[in-house]
């Protein structure tokens, strides 16, 4: 058996020693380190019993990560479901009275102008960069002639509609959350519900409306500011000409192109709209929720732009065949 | 005048087959249960308010208070029991039905709910806008005369962020009363209030009732206020009324809830 060494306790096989004669006296230098040595022993068993007890529940942790799992899904179709119920109940009340016009122009207004520097910033630099991206690819295989095509291609067909809707729900998403979530948490819109006010169609109806109009009206005007970009960009960089520019532009795409994929937006923004409108909604809780709501407004309604913009091309793709074959 | 659209036109009532209460009984719980999930909140809860009178329902904090009240204007419907209101079950009612309904009750929430996007004298001009056919001028004076109801008619151009937690309640309530509702029913009306503005809005509700006879029930569990405002007195406890009578009565009651409260009540901050 190796002798006790209280600086290294870890070699000793032995039990500790006992009494002042086999170890440090307390009170010493010696002793302090003595204690010292003690308590990481103990320290350490503590640790190794913790560890043999943690692969003694082992089991039973895989029955709770089970069950927290089967929590989580219970959830998930919980919330979707009433996703679902809530876009039921819109298209069942969208059709009755009261049509609340000037409170849809309000947040039309919301969702265009007050949006509107945000999204051309945003298109105004997509068709700068695009273009200076573009550029030497294309100048490699002697293709530069087929930048305004390419250009108007990228940002009518895809980047305009998706990264518009992106930023919009960002904007848009957490602010419609935050604002409802807020009013449920504060009671508003029990208040309004009391007072036979209709809060469904005062609250919901009309963001969801707005935002389904609006979507298409801002990727058009960010197609139109990205597009704007490209031409400053290609006159800068090769003085091209303007007309041009957009006879080649628009050489390769047909209206229904155009019409298709800005018209998709109509979707994205009914989706940042019931999404957004949902969470809000179902805000329970205080202010920690409202928050939370907010947050998952933007990343869901995010995801699921994404998503139907694969299933929008899909179909559009299966109607109307790939881009210019029309 | 305010001529209030859609007021209850005259139809057959919805009684879902039940006798309904006598004409003086304005507001009647028939054994009323709720739960959420496996919480059960109420569990039999009667009661009654007679027209142009003032019930209070007390009870600890979480006893249920806020959630009996919803059933009386169709916030929420119970798993089981009848609710009327006016000679109709307002737990059977839905739609344009129970929006009438509801604009014969005022319902003054506990932190005002006042919409906070708009002004004071946008936040009633809301209401008449959508209710009434009044002209401008007409809507103005309803407005400055519920806002001189409650004392505080130099408040029109405020926002409610610009509001003391008492100017609030009273800016609640002259929205509450600005459709002229038959009943008011008032979600703690005087929590967190300092003891002067406690007394300034009890005394309010009981002008309401002798001047305009406005039937109310007031949840609390603030006995100041309940020794102002009561002509009848309920103890919600573990969701069922457990003593009703004049407040007197109820804290005179043997049941140990009751001594609880009223002495917890007394000790942390009430008469």
């Amino acid at each position: 058996m190796s002798p006790y060494d209280p600086y290294r306790p870890e070699a000793y096989a032995g039990p500790p020693p006992e009494g002042p004669s086999e170890g440090p006296s307390e009170g010493t230098p010696e002793g302090d380190a003595g204690s010292l040595a003690a308590r990481m022993r103990r320290a350490r068993r503590a640790r190794r019993e913790g560890k043999i007890l943690h692969e003694k529940g082992f089991g039973e942790r895989t029955v709770e990560r089970l069950r927290r799992g089967q929590g989580l899904l219970y959830h998930f179709l919980e919330q979707a479901g009433a996703l679902f119920a809530f876009v039921g109940q819109f298209f069942a009340r969208f059709w009755r009275r009261p049509f609340e016009v000037r409170e849809t122009v309000n947040q039309m207004d919301e969702v265009g102008s007050k949006s509107f520097l945000l999204t051309s910033i945003v298109g105004l630099s997509i068709g700068v960069v695009l273009a200076m991206q573009s550029r030497g690819t294309l100048a490699r295989f002697g293709a530069e002639s087929f930048l305004p095509s390419m250009l108007a291609l990228s940002v009518f067909k895809e980047i305009g509609p998706v990264l518009t809707s992106i930023v919009l729900a960002g904007r848009l998403g957490a602010g419609i959350a935050a604002e409802l979530g807020s009013m449920k948490v504060t009671e508003q819109i029990d208040a309004l519900e009391v007072a036979a006010l209709k809060p469904f169609h005062y609250l919901v109806v009309t963001r969801v409306v707005a935002c389904a109009v609006m979507f298409p009206v801002m990727t058009m005007l960010t197609d139109v500011i990205a597009m704007s970009g490209g031409f400053i960009e290609s006159s800068l960089s090769s003085d091209m000409d303007y007309r041009v520019f957009i006879a080649t532009a628009f050489d390769s795409m047909q209206f229904a192109d155009v019409v298709v994929d800005t018209g998709k937006t109509a979707i994205f923004g009914f989706i940042v709209g019931i999404v957004s409108c949902f969470l809000g909604y179902s805000v329970r809780g205080g202010t920690r929720e409202v928050g939370q709501a907010a947050m998952q407004a933007v990343v869901l309604s995010s995801l699921l732009i994404l998503l139907a913009d694969v299933v929008v091309v899909r179909i559009s793709l299966m109607l109307f065949g790939p881009p210019g074959s029309g | 005048m305010i001529d209030v659209l859609q007021k209850e036109e005259a139809h057959e009532p919805v009684t879902g087959g039940a006798t309904p209460p006598p004409d003086r009984v304005i507001v009647e719980m028939r054994d009323v249960h709720k739960a959420f999930g496996q919480k059960q909140v109420l569990r039999g809860v009667s009661l009654a308010l007679e027209r142009g009178t003032s019930a209070v329902v007390l009870g600890g904090s979480g006893s249920g208070k806020s959630v009996l009240i919803k059933h009386v204007v169709g916030l929420l419907r119970p798993d089981r029991g009848e609710v009327w209101v006016k000679g109709e079950r307002v737990d059977l009612l839905d739609g344009d039905a129970l929006d009438r309904k509801r604009l014969s009750i005022g319902y003054l929430f506990q932190s005002g709910a006042l919409f906070d996007s708009m002004t004071v004298y946008e936040n009633m001009r809301f209401f008449l806008d959508r209710h009434t056919k009044m002209s401008k001028g007409e809507k103005d004076d309803a407005i400055m005369e519920v806002l001189e109801a409650v004392n505080l008619p130099g408040t029109r151009e405020q926002y409610p962020a610009e509001l003391s937690g008492g100017q609030k309640k009273r800016v609640g309530l002259a929205r509450a009363l600005i459709l002229k509702p038959e009943i008011i029913l008032y979600d703690e009306p005087t929590t967190g209030l300092d003891p002067v503005s406690v007394r300034v809005v009890a005394e309010l509700i009981v002008k309401l009732r002798d001047e305009r006879g406005i039937s109310s029930i007031s949840i609390t569990h603030d006995l100041l206020a309940a020794g102002i405002i009561t002509d009848r007195a309920h103890f919600l406890f573990e969701g069922k009324i457990i003593a009703s009578g004049t407040l007197a009565e109820v804290r005179r009651g043997d049941h140990p809830a009751l001594q609880e409260f009223f002495e917890g009540t007394e000790v942390y901050g009430g008469v």
